[in-house]
């Protein structure tokens, strides 16, 4: 068919950016121009921050302490120990957070699979869980790649269309809530990447025999490129450092392979409605990659879909006798393993699929006598003795 | 572009979908120009191919983040009604066409795509929530978008006797979790009633509510039954 040039010609028009990506403003200072205009309300930054490189040169400050878990209902909800991991590294680094209640999912997983929603409810939805940490005066740290990476999203939206800020205020002020935003977004892992030197300062386990791969995900580093970490230092600065960073710091055997770059297949609405797809794609272009390029015991992500999609994805695989069977957890658990936590108690790995069994005894843990330590704690909820467990059962 | 130059389409027989009069195609072009992030979404096309490269639906199914984001900029309004009513569901909405050295956003058009569908009620949007709605009726009434109880034997055959594991041990395994916002297995974590009567309020005003009566009547009922007596019990009328 013949293009319509007039087509072309009226997009030309409506052009709205920078030559060069990296002249791209810096929605930090855009948030506080905002405010001075009285648009916004910006939950700052307190105490002491680590600052770290960002892909275009920016600097990230990242909030040591005195943080709101904004939790991920993927973790929570399937592979719990990725949520109890964060916190038990939180409380062993000795610094003070607030777990809320008053905190809802940022509702994108929904958003990306079946599009029931609008960008005016999405920006609502995270402006109301801001909202409600900068109540509280901790600062939110995302537990979730897809909820920060949307979130990031959210913000380029509200910084650039005056009309979606006012629908957002006319929403919260129903809620008898202001248009509150915080100065920083920050992802866990770039929590865990700037504290890797305190990290490693606790770690207990040699992880040198553990060999590693990273699967960066998606919406951590290619949703807003511009406010992930790269660091010169990990991968010439070529791809984000999280997870690897900490793993390296670690001093585990970080190898590379071929598609670091693909996707794990989650697809948000495949994960749940369509997984022929997502089963082919995790063990195609990346499971079986890995252990044909790597040979890895671990894999470690830092995403909420991605550890479900490549850890529940092998057992189907497996039985078509495909080269799979690695075990995948997030570099949380893999840290907290680390720095001395319970493989079950803590990390809860009994809740993952792919064997992770061969790589314990490569930490030399006794996954045997771990299980019989769970089994007996457990004893204590079948007797009535505790209706829960708490922080102080999972580390004796 | 006229009518007699569809030729070159899928013809309605084979389509699978209602064939509507081109001006009901541009009407639904029309929507999706209009959304705001579009003008930041779509620059052009150097058809250099990395979005599809980096594709991972690309690689399975037979779609191209190419030509979303050619269809678009051509304005060709046959081929976009076609990619609505087939194509956006393959997407893995994972941004990698990110990639485009154009600075394109496929994967973004994609979601504004799916929007209108939703709006609209094209026979696609219906097609793709069939097994869908429990997610929906999850996320809207609990706000966590998945439970420790989805993890049930014959809902997840494939993810391994684990799943079974869970399930048969979940009332145990979630009260051994040191997390005491943690202990619940219908929500990701505990919710607390005002959050869930804000996150109401939030659908209510922003039309998310309307979208799914467009979709699913039967879970917009429920939806709005659930949701009315929470806004009651809070003595909230809207």
């Amino acid at each position: 068919m013949t293009i319509p040039v007039e087509a072309l010609m009226r997009k030309k028009e409506t052009f709205d950016r920078g030559e060069d990506r990296r002249a791209l403003l810096d929605p930090r200072a855009e948030l506080l121009k905002l405010e001075e205009q009285g648009e916004i309300v910006v939950q700052k930054i307190q105490g002491d921050v680590v600052t770290a490189p960002t892909k275009f040169g920016l600097e990230k400050r990242i909030q040591k302490g005195h943080l709101w878990h904004h939790k991920s209902c993927g973790q929570c909800g399937h592979i719990p120990g990725y949520s109890t991991s964060i916190f038990w590294i939180m409380r062993k680094l000795g610094y003070d957070y607030h777990d809320p209640k008053d905190q809802t999912s940022c509702t994108a997983w929904n958003y990306y699979a079946s599009a029931t929603s609008n960008s005016a409810a999405q920006a609502a939805v995270a402006v109301r869980n801001f909202a409600a940490a900068a109540e509280t005066g901790y600062f939110p740290l995302i537990h979730c790649g897809t909820s920060y990476g949307h979130y990031k999203e959210v913000r380029e939206e509200l910084i650039h269309h005056p009309q979606l800020r006012a629908e957002v205020r006319d929403v919260m002020s129903k809620l008898g809530k202001e248009l509150v935003f915080p100065e920083e977004l920050v992802h866990y892992s770039e929590w865990l990447y700037a504290m890797r030197d305190e990290i490693a300062a606790l770690q207990i386990r040699d992880v040198s025999a553990v060999k590693v791969t990273v699967h960066p995900a998606c919406h951590y580093y290619k949703l807003v490129e511009g406010d992930a970490i790269f660091d010169p230092d990990v991968y010439g600065g070529q791809r984000t450092a999280v997870v690897t960073g900490l793993a390296q710091r670690l001093g585990a055997d970080v190898r590379d392979y071929s598609t670091w770059f693909d996707c794990c297949g989650f697809g948000f609405r495949h994960i749940l409605v369509q997984r022929d797809f997502t089963r082919s794609f995790a063990t195609q272009r990346k499971i079986e990659v890995m252990k044909e390029e790597a040979d890895p015991d671990v894999v470690l992500t830092h995403d909420t879909g991605c550890v479900t999609t490549l850890d529940k994805s092998q057992f189907a695989a497996k039985a078509h006798d495909r080269n799979v069977g690695v075990a995948v957890m997030s570099e949380a658990q893999f840290a907290a393993l680390a720095m001395g936590a319970h493989p079950y108690k803590v990390c809860q790995l009994h809740w993952h699929s792919a064997d992770y069994r061969p790589m314990l005894e490569k930490m030399g843990i006794d996954w045997e006598l771990a299980w019989a330590e769970f089994q007996e704690a457990l004893k204590k909820l079948d007797s009535g003795e505790k209706r829960f467990l708490d922080w102080d059962d999972v580390d004796e | 572009m006229t009518e007699t130059a569809t030729s070159h389409y899928k013809r309605p027989d084979v389509a699978g979908y209602a064939e509507v009069p081109y001006a009901e195609k541009e009407r639904l072009f029309s929507e999706v120009k209009e959304d705001m992030r579009f003008s930041d979404y779509l620059y052009g096309c150097y058809e250099c191919g990395i979005c599809v490269a980096a594709c991972p639906s690309a690689r399975f199914y037979d779609f191209s983040p190419r030509r979303i984001a050619q269809a678009a900029a051509r304005e060709d309004v046959e081929l976009i009604y076609q990619q609505m009513q087939e194509d956006i569901w393959e997407c893995s909405q994972c941004f990698s066409c990110l990639r485009c050295p154009r600075g394109n956003n496929p994967g973004g058009i994609i979601t504004i795509m799916r929007e209108v569908a939703i709006n609209n009620g094209l026979a696609s949007a219906k097609q793709a929530m069939e097994g869908y709605s429990r997610i929906i009726y999850k996320i809207m009434s609990t706000g966590t978008q998945v439970s420790p109880d989805m993890l049930q034997a014959d809902a997840f055959p494939d993810w391994g006797p684990e799943t079974a594991d869970v399930s048969a041990n979940l009332d145990l395994w979630r009260r051994a979790l040191p997390s005491e916002t943690m202990h619940t297995t219908n929500t990701g974590w505990d919710v607390a009633d005002k959050t869930l009567v804000e996150l109401y309020l939030i659908w209510f005003h922003t039309g998310a509510l309307d979208m799914i009566e467009e979709i699913d009547q039967g879970l917009h009922a429920i939806l709005q039954e659930v949701m009315e007596e929470c806004l009651e019990d809070e003595g909230i009328e809207l």
